[in-house]
């Protein structure tokens, strides 16, 4: 491998990083904070593409966004009311908003399971004309993703401090202490979810406008890819304030997307891809796991060779 | 400050495993009351604090809180003016997040985007010196690494800081260690005092139930058989008070853990 194309990948890597950084953003919120896991995430990131592209095929390229990040809001808000006020437990509920999703999603798109948007005015090619003299010239989609995912991050370090933020918090660390305080748990999961949502929307629409086209299963696997970026970010950077986990979130999902480019290298079938996904989670979460084991693991076999 | 009218609580009913945990009580709690409960085991103790708190809806009767009738209010507005803590020390703070965290949540001032502001900061800090237990220099530490007794104490802090009209302590000392029981009892007493708050504990030391506070209630049967305050109350001993209960619920008191704290 040349130096070129490594930096091909690399490039690559870091772009899809950062743009798919905001889902794991999003699960970052719902997952390791008010601890309940998203399932609606594959439906809401194809939403959030759908949506935006939709509006910004219209002429409208900066409500796109917005759009889209509103667009994540009512999904998460589904899920929500779902699991908080009408009985349906929380994963069933995100299963369930992500099967309704699938119709949604092509209702938004005028029936069809693909728009394409080459001629469309967007963010990047605006982005595009704007950095054309510059040395940026050319890394349009990088500079944009690092904006959205610094104000992302900036936003998350700001909310989860306020009242709000450490209340959600609390819901997710201890549930008995939420239900004996005056903190409503039903409010606190409705708005982080709302909140996560968001961001995912904001993912998907930011991926596909980057690719100039969405595809119904953009959002596919897409809950799985982001749990993997979180579980190796949490292992990278697991300590700390939450700037520091919220960089290492964005570091996962680098690292993940890394790891997925080289697969891709490696003559590998676009079909295995999946596969490599998995393979790359289950690793994430044995890993820890299996590396705290070790030193047992390790003692039990000097005791059966006869050692102390 | 609290009155409660004939509340009645039937669980599963209609099956087999039917119980009637509180049959028709009615108490009146003034004012900076402070009255210890005692009762033997399936009394109906910690469920006439989960009817107070809203944990469930009462089959009947109400539940007056200051003068508002707070009988279908929900548990999180309720929990405004009631503060309580359990037996078991992680149920009372967010062990992921640090102490002043915690605290902030407890304070509940300002707005939903509000932050904490160097002010709180200092204000929390005094208070957690008052503990006397040195967790004004650990703050920024999660709450996970604190002792049980520790735990303890801060929930006690977050439960009274905005002082409650009603302070509920469920046999809050009951998993600590001896020692660590004592401190965070006298803290009680203090904290109780200082801020005049009108509380139910209960406890299965019969010693503590004596020395604390100014009224004792005995439950037998999701029922309060004795009530005794003031001059009856005034010089009676453990074994004053068994024979009280014994005459009261005409039968034996049959807590373990009761009996078995008198022989100390």
């Amino acid at each position: 491998m040349t130096l070129t194309t490594a930096l091909a990948l690399g490039q690559t890597a870091l772009k899809l990083g950062l743009i798919c950084s905001l889902t794991v953003l999003a699960l970052f919120l719902s997952y390791s904070m008010l601890n309940v896991c998203d399932l609606s995430t594959d439906g809401c990131f194809t939403l959030g593409a759908a949506v935006g592209a939709a509006v910004a095929i219209s002429g409208h390229p900066f409500l796109s966004i917005i759009a889209a990040m509103l667009a994540g809001v009512c999904s998460g808000l589904v899920t929500a009311v779902l699991q908080t006020k009408m009985g349906v437990d929380s994963l069933l509920a995100g299963i369930i908003v992500n099967t309704g999703l699938y119709s949604i999603n092509i209702a938004v798109m005028g029936g069809s399971s693909l728009l394409n948007m080459n001629k469309t005015t967007t963010v990047f090619t605006m982005m595009k004309d704007l950095l054309a003299e510059t040395p940026l010239a050319g890394q349009t989609e990088i500079v944009i993703a690092l904006i959205a995912v610094a104000c992302v991050v900036a936003f998350l370090v700001f909310f989860l401090k306020t009242r709000l933020g450490l209340a959600i918090r609390a819901t997710g660390n201890n549930a008995d202490m939420v239900k004996s305080s005056s903190i409503n748990p039903v409010f606190t999961t409705i708005a982080g979810l709302c909140v996560a949502n968001a961001f995912t929307g904001l993912s998907g629409c930011l991926l596909a406008q980057s690719q100039k086209s969405v595809d119904i299963n953009i959002g596919q696997g897409m809950v799985t890819i982001a749990l993997a970026s979180l579980l190796i970010g949490g292992t990278v950077m697991g300590r700390g304030g939450i700037f520091a986990r919220a960089v290492g979130m964005v570091l996962g999902s680098f690292i993940f997307r890394l790891v997925y480019t080289i697969a891709l290298r490696f003559n590998m079938p676009a079909f295995m891809l999946k596969l490599v996904s998995s393979i790359i989670v289950v690793l994430a979460i044995s890993g820890p796991y299996l590396k705290k084991q070790w030193p047992q693991i390790k003692r039990r076999l000097t005791h059966k060779k006869g050692g102390i | 400050m609290l009155k409660l009218n004939h509340i009645s609580k039937t669980f599963n009913p209609g099956t087999v495993n039917e119980k009637t945990a509180i049959k028709d009580l009615s108490l009146h709690l003034k004012k900076g009351d402070f009255a210890t409960i005692i009762g033997s085991n399936g009394a109906g103790k910690s469920t006439l604090f989960n009817a107070i708190c809203g944990d469930f809806l009462t089959d009947s009767g109400s539940v007056v809180l200051d003068g508002v009738d707070i009988t279908f209010q929900p548990q999180h507005v309720r929990a405004k003016n009631i503060g309580r803590l359990y037996q078991d020390p992680m149920r009372g703070s967010a062990p992921g997040m640090t102490i002043e965290e915690n605290l902030a949540l407890a304070a509940g001032s300002g707005g939903w985007l509000s932050h904490v502001s160097k002010a709180d900061k200092k204000q929390f800090r005094e208070q957690l010196a008052l503990l006397d237990i040195g967790l004004e220099d650990r703050m920024t530490q999660p709450v996970g690494l604190l002792s049980g007794g520790q735990r303890q104490a801060l929930t006690l802090l977050m439960a009274t800081m905005v002082p409650p009209k009603l302070l509920l302590l469920d046999e809050h000392t009951a998993a600590l260690d001896p020692g660590t029981a004592e401190k965070v009892l006298a803290l009680t007493k203090r904290i109780v005092e200082e801020n005049n708050l009108t509380c139910l504990m209960i406890t299965h030391n019969m010693q503590s139930a004596l020395e604390l506070g100014n009224r004792i209630l005995m439950m037998d049967s999701g029922d309060i058989v004795l009530d005794i305050s003031g001059s009856e109350r005034d010089g009676l001993t453990v074994d004053g008070l068994l024979e009280k209960f014994n005459a009261g619920a005409g039968k034996k008191l049959d807590n373990d853990r009761i009996l078995l704290s008198r022989k100390k």
